[in-house]
């Protein structure tokens, strides 16, 4: 067998069988879970009420809005001019204004938000109530009430009139520049201290006696890579399956949760009679439908694969990086100085990220995204907003694997140096000397 | 025939020159010691015939080829620097440090099944490494240094470290393996070790090659034709016995029985000696000194000061 092979299998082997793969793959989900979860949790009990001004230019809807002490909706005779002068005075989330479809005669909704925006909680319970109020005068034909909700589209806008794309969008991005981050760190740090293992053990040289310096490093690099595919497959197929198995089992008291119970009560007032049953299935499957809807709308394809490609280069690169560390140092004392510099640029990613999502195709989105250090987690945040011009992402592309080759090379040379080093005190000066080895 | 040629190899670190010119033939089915002090430069020379770094100078010629790596796999190394993965079950791990060494899955396992019941560890195949007492770690660092039958069998400073069991039985192995056919370099700075197994020597101080070749020729080009004799009697009258053929170093006297050095002068013979010394004293023992290794590279390393620079002496 080949010999990169053999050393990619080793390095594979002996993670997978590890405790703590079998662990991390168990609690990865329900970890990843938490943090995006936690947050809605957070926010739909969160004890301050939420206040939305409504503007009814039809004077149809605005009376059947719930007024509770957590969402109050306040229908006011005010122009949506008028209301947006008065929105910095007066303590509003936001403005829900709702028009008459000039041809159709559908509402039109539209919510004008301040700095955040409007969560699922109000958006369904707009839906919820404008659909309530067109059943009463439609009659309730549920198939042709269906076909309305399908059409009941609401547009968020902030304040300031630019357009803002609803939290899929945006979540799409974070989700995966989280996900590229979070698997750079943990397996990049996998190939420091494999490297720094066969310095301390001292199997090093026995090593590089068979195979050359590089193999090793390479095969390292590659066999952590499949450790963490491999991981990342299975919280996938984890997270899939817990997702469905438990929206099965729950789907009843989730849905009850998540839309507002003073909504449920009225619509259940409203369809008492007839199939309520139906249409509180129908609001559920509903919201899914939002969500895939608004998936959809991404450019899906594009987005997954620079998902992957991101995701392995962004790997590739920092691995490299982190393998140059390992061999330089000799114990996990030293390993600060030299992991700062190293993560300073991902770090720099997550902190740019906010801006890169109010604008992403402002300089700084532009610039971060196509520098190779950042581009990975950076380049992955814009995608989901569309946009991106061919010609960036392909430069991306380029510099990212000119980054990798650059890394690779760079690293070969100071790994080759490094692990025969053995109780040096390392600095820069120092390995800038390997080079010229 | 020689298995390796090294040909004016120079290896230069950016603060020092680590290699300065070192040229040496190590002849096939020897034993070679390469010695010298700490520092000496053995260990880059060991580790350029084993291909981790490059000279910068010179060149290598492995059993009549330029070296390459393909070689690699006919070289046993054990490092100075050597060790085991802890955390690795030994059996799983011996096989994988055979496979790198270009044996397939089915053949390591034949031949490590034979060395593990050879030193007695069948019952440790499946246990980690980190569990093994220090003695059975280094039987298994034995073990996947000779398991592909290496032509070359490198040891850099092969006794260090090892208890006095396991060196014996180590170098018992290292015998029977030169019986085999193979050439065995040791590298070490303690002389006395090796001393004793080594056919041909290098010494090298200083980056540079001091003096090298068989250590039949060595011992007799730098034999001193002096001779310790133990004796009974007046130390006047075996000082009256010798004559101007001969150097009286040291008399002194040592359990009851004096023993003294003496040196030939003059083209005479030790039978010379005998004969004159044979009417005065009761003679108990007469060996002729040997100089030690430590003794000649001292000389050499002297010599070499005195006369300002490093001049080697080619065999």
């Amino acid at each position: 067998m080949n010999k990169i092979q053999l050393i990619i299998q080793r390095e594979f082997l002996t993670r997978v069988k590890k405790k703590t793969f079998i662990i991390m793959t168990i609690i990865g989900p329900l970890l990843m879970g938490s943090i995006f979860i936690l947050p809605i949790l957070l926010a739909n009990s969160g004890d301050k009420a939420v206040k939305i001004e409504v503007v009814d230019e039809t004077g149809v809807y605005g009376k059947k809005f719930p007024y509770d002490s957590l969402l109050q909706f306040t229908v006011t005779n005010r122009t949506i001019d008028e209301a947006k002068r008065k929105f910095k005075e007066e303590d509003y989330f936001g403005i829900l204004l709702i028009q008459q479809h000039a041809s159709t005669n559908l509402p039109v909704l539209t919510i004008l938000h301040g700095q955040s925006q409007p969560s699922m909680k109000v958006m369904m319970t707009v839906q919820n109530t404008v659909a309530g109020k067109l059943e009463e005068l439609a009659g309730c034909d549920p198939k042709m009430l269906a076909d309305i909700k399908g059409k009941l589209d609401i547009k968020t806008e902030s304040i300031g009139g630019e357009k803002t794309n609803a939290g899929v969008t945006t979540g799409v991005g974070y989700i995966s520049g989280i996900i590229i981050y979070f698997f750079i760190f943990l397996y990049g740090v996998q190939v420091m201290t494999g490297v720094i293992e066969e310095k301390t053990n001292r199997i090093i040289e026995v090593i590089i006696s068979s195979v050359k310096p590089f193999q090793l490093m390479m095969g390292k690099i590659i066999g952590i890579s499949l450790v963490g595919l491999l991981q990342f497959l299975l919280w996938i197929i984890l997270t899939f399956g817990i997702y469905f198995g438990v929206s099965t089992i729950t789907s009843r008291q989730k849905m009850d949760r998540i839309s507002s119970e003073s909504v449920m009560k009225q619509r259940m007032k409203a369809l008492q009679q007839a199939n309520g049953a139906v249409v509180e299935e129908d609001n559920g499957s509903q919201m899914a439908e939002d969500i895939t809807a608004a998936i959809e709308n991404l450019p899906v394809k594009l987005i997954i694969g620079c998902f992957l490609f991101y995701f392995l280069g962004g790997y590739l690169l920092y691995a490299a990086l982190f393998a140059a560390i390992g061999s330089a140092i000799d114990s996990e004392a030293d390993k600060q100085q030299f992991m700062f510099p190293v993560s300073l640029p991902l770090v720099l990613s997550m902190v740019v990220s906010s801006s890169i999502v109010l604008n992403p195709n402002g300089t700084t989105a532009v610039f971060f995204s196509l520098f190779p250090l950042t581009s990975p987690i950076c380049m992955m945040m814009r995608l989901p907003f569309g946009g991106v011009p061919a010609w960036q992402i392909a430069t991306s592309m380029g510099l990212l694997i000119l980054g990798f080759l650059a890394a690779t090379w760079l690293a070969a040379k100071i790994y080759r140096v490094g692990i025969l080093m053995y109780g040096k005190k390392v600095n820069y000066r120092e390995i800038a000397r390997w080079l010229k080895y | 025939m020689n298995i390796l040629n090294i040909e004016n190899i120079t290896k230069n670190y950016a603060a020092h020159t680590a290699l300065d010119d070192v040229s040496m033939d190590i002849p096939e089915k020897s034993v070679f010691g390469l010695l010298g002090p700490n520092g000496a430069g053995k260990t880059s020379l060991i580790r350029i015939i084993n291909q981790i770094t490059a000279p910068d100078k010179g060149r290598i010629i492995f059993n009549g080829q330029m070296l390459e790596p393909k070689h690699t796999e006919m070289i046993g190394y054990m490092p100075e620097e050597r060790g085991l993965y802890k955390k690795m079950e030994v059996g799983e791990q011996a096989l994988y440090l055979a496979q790198l060494k270009g044996l397939s899955r089915q053949e390591a396992t034949k031949r490590l099944k034979y060395w593990f019941e050879k030193f007695e560890l069948q019952s440790w195949w499946k246990k980690k490494v980190e569990e093994l007492s220090k003695g059975m770690q280094q039987k298994i660092q034995f073990i996947v240094t000779v398991i592909h039958e290496p032509k070359l069998l490198i040891m850099d400073e092969p006794f260090s470290g090892f208890d006095p069991i396991n060196a014996i039985l180590i170098r018992d192995e290292m015998l029977e393996l030169k019986a085999k056919g193979s050439t065995i370099i040791l590298s070490t700075h303690r002389m006395e070790s090796v001393e004793a197994l080594c056919t041909h020597i290098a010494l090298i101080n200083k980056s540079k090659k001091i003096l090298d070749g068989s250590v039949k020729d060595i011992r007799k080009e730098f034999k001193s034709d002096t001779y310790e004799i133990v004796y009974e009697g007046l130390s006047i009258g075996f000082a009256n016995a010798l004559w101007a053929g001969y150097e009286l170093h040291d008399s002194k006297e040592e359990d009851g029985l004096m023993k003294a050095r003496v040196k030939l002068l003059n083209g005479n013979t030790a039978n010379d000696l005998l004969g004159s010394l044979l009417p005065h004293v009761k003679i108990h023992s007469f060996v002729e000194v040997i100089p030690s290794m430590e003794d000649i590279f001292i000389m050499k390393v002297s010599e070499g000061e005195t006369k300002g620079n490093g001049q080697t002496i080619k065999q």
